[in-house]
């Protein structure tokens, strides 16, 4: 009788003793035994689940939340303080490539001592051999030594070696980065195609795009238990709105303060000064934006002495210093005022349209020909976060339609 | 938590046969590549040994042993095997942690593969060992080589039973393997390797017997330098302590295999 479940996950429990002084040597295990301080971290805490045989799960769960851990109690590496775990048929996991190569022995011979790791027989691997070879493109260097093979070279002998284990259950950590564009496309259409086979994959992704591609359920692990369960396209957008929500939460603090200050470069004649700015979105501070959100930057300014010609200014670069768009008031033939009290000026984009990343604004206030009155490099810093993988600079308004 | 029975365990490890063998083959062929002289320090390092003690022994202490540099012979190669398993083969778990920690797979290939390289190494010694008797004129009575596959099987049967306890103590406690590198070394004088055991006095004697490796040595030099059948008593002691140390070490691995991942 052929059981419905390939993976039943029942009540698992899971914690690590973390010392705060990692040593292990006799010294330190006799003598100072009841000075060694440690405290209990359970990272699993209660989890179940079952996977169905020849359905494809994606873990997902912010960094921490115990996913790896889960992974590696399925393949057997860690074991459970309690609960029970039953895999039906035989496991490979993904988890390491080329585990126990050895540099010195040529491509073939690792392939055997590879595979051998796996559980196959002499027998098992011979009939793969040639798959495994024709698979990793190396048919020319498979009898030279793995120490003359580039680092690419390398991880694809070992995923040819992994994917050809015909496992009834492939276990997956963020491995599907090997090789080039072509030969990444290679490895998700042979995932595909053992998925197609009727095997059961587990895999845990970060790739969102991924996941989708290749799932038809995502467990969101958190704090070590089940928090959600279902298809990729009804949890993929609620986990990336909590994992964008943290990140606020944990930025909710300083910013009730005046702006953060980064490395400010500041410099001007002064008669009039920025005093403040704040990030919104739909009239809510914020420091965390999807793309598609509106965001308004609301820029305070103190006047001293009053400033003629005023042209206010702004930059927005990326964390890596490309500057991704700028634009002045005087560039966009605006009319120039006369500041002469305190006030506020506000930058409103409808829809932000950056791209996922860590943004910093430049803010400056002008006057006549490019003569500043206060510049502030870095007066601000945002992040913009998107389930879309988009790349460039700026998201450019567009739609698609076929016809 | 369910434990697999022992039939299990040991179905598993025969699963895992090919792993066993390309682990061998790594140690073996891995080992001395890049040397100039690869393989043949297998043969040098018990060559120098043996010419090492045979002067001290022969030439300087002026033992009465007839034919001492041969009498040595036959129990050095034994007990470099069973040495070099305690003292190197007690960190092969730690040696191979990557694997270890990032794979799974009966957890017992390690330290069999290990000293399974060893075993053979000591095969590769024994036909130099054969071949050097036969030149002596030593092999006068060749029926009682039928003890000899016996007695080397308890004698592996032995190591991989300490190198089982040795190892998994490694993973938690590291010391484990700088402190059997002293223990070997007086492990070896305390076995009567490079002396007989007719000279152990009558009142150490049974103490010397608690030492698993005295019937052991004692066995290989009956059979091959006194080409005589060893004593009933002598291959009893030494059967019995090989399958208890066997399964003593395998239960205590066992045990300790499941947080091996974790310590290391």
């Amino acid at each position: 009788m052929q059981e419905e479940y390939s993976i039943e996950v029942d009540n698992i429990k899971k914690s690590f003793r973390v010392y705060h002084d990692k040593g292990f040597t006799l010294k330190e295990a006799s003598l100072f035994k009841n000075r060694r301080s440690y405290e209990i971290r359970n990272v699993i805490d209660g989890l179940s689940f079952k996977v169905k045989k020849g359905e494809a799960v994606a873990l997902v769960g912010h960094n921490g939340c115990g996913k790896s851990t889960t992974l590696k109690m399925l393949t057997r590496i860690f074991y459970p303080d309690s609960g029970n775990i039953t895999m039906r048929g035989r496991v490979s996991s993904l988890l390491e490539l080329g585990a126990g190569f050895h540099a010195d022995m040529t491509g073939r011979e690792n392939i055997f001592i590879n595979a051998a790791i796996f559980g196959l027989t002499h027998k098992e691997i011979e009939a793969r051999l040639d798959d495994i070879i024709a698979f990793s493109e190396l048919e020319e260097f498979i009898d030279n030594p793995v120490r003359t093979y580039s680092s690419g070279m390398y991880m694809r002998l070992a995923f040819a070696v992994a994917i050809n284990v015909d496992a009834d259950i492939l276990l997956i950590d963020e491995i599907l980065v090997v090789g080039d564009a072509a030969f990444q496309v290679k490895c998700f259409n042979r995932l595909r195609e053992i998925l197609g086979k009727g095997t059961t994959i587990v895999l845990v992704s970060h790739s969102t795009r991924q996941i989708e591609q290749l799932c038809d359920r995502c467990i969101w692990i958190h704090d070590g238990k089940v928090r959600a369960d279902g298809k990729p396209s009804d949890i993929n957008p609620l986990y990336l709105d909590f994992i964008a929500k943290r990140g606020e939460d944990k930025k909710k603090e300083p910013e009730k303060e005046e702006p953060k200050v980064f490395e400010v470069t500041r410099y001007g004649s002064g008669e009039a000064q920025i005093s403040g700015v704040k990030l919104f979105r739909s009239g809510e501070p914020a420091i965390r934006f999807d793309a598609e959100d509106p965001c308004t930057i609301k820029v305070d300014y103190t006047v001293k002495e009053e400033v003629k010609d005023t042209v206010f200014g702004i930059k927005i670069y990326r964390n890596d210093g490309v500057l991704c768009y700028g634009t002045t008031t005087r560039a966009e033939h605006l009319d120039r005022i006369t500041l002469t009290k305190d006030g506020s000026v506000e930058f409103i984009m409808p829809r932000l349209s950056l791209i996922s990343g860590e943004y910093s604004v430049d803010l400056s206030i002008e006057t006549g020909e490019e003569y500043p009155v206060d510049y502030w490099k870095g007066a601000a810093k945002f992040n913009v976060t998107s389930n879309i993988e988009d790349e460039g600079t700026s998201r450019i308004a567009h739609e698609w339609k076929q016809n | 938590m369910k434990l697999e029975t022992t039939t299990e365990r040991i179905q598993e490890i025969y699963d895992y046969r090919e792993m066993i063998f390309t682990q061998v083959h790594r140690n073996l062929r891995g080992r001395y590549k890049g040397s100039a002289l690869g393989f043949l320090w297998t043969f040098l390092n018990p060559l120098f040994q043996l010419i090492v003690y045979t002067i001290v022994f022969s030439v300087i202490m002026k033992t009465s042993t007839e034919q001492y540099s041969l009498f040595l012979f036959v129990t050095l190669i034994p007990w470099i095997f069973f040495g070099t398993c305690m003292s190197e083969g007690s960190g092969c778990l730690r040696d191979t942690e990557d694997m270890i920690k990032k794979i799974y797979f009966p957890r017992e290939v390690i330290p069999i593969s290990y000293v399974v390289s060893q075993f053979i190494n000591m095969l590769l010694c024994f036909i130099i060992v054969l071949i050097v008797l036969l030149v002596a004129g030593r092999l006068t009575n060749p029926a009682v080589f039928v003890y000899l596959p016996l007695i080397m099987m308890i004698e592996l049967s032995l190591a991989i039973g300490l190198v089982f306890i040795f190892s998994a103590w490694c993973v938690y406690l590291r010391d484990v393997k700088y402190m059997m590198t002293i223990i070997t070394m007086a492990w070896q004088f305390m076995t009567p390797v490079m002396y007989s055991v007719d000279i152990i006095p009558g009142k150490l004697i049974k103490l010397f017997y608690l030492n698993p490796m005295t019937s052991v040595i004692v066995a290989y030099r009956d059979i091959l330098y006194y080409q005589q059948t060893p004593e009933i008593d002598t291959l009893a002691i030494a059967s019995f302590m090989g399958i208890g140390f066997l399964v003593l070490g395998w239960n205590l691995f066992n045990r300790l295999k499941r947080r091996f991942a974790e310590y290391l």
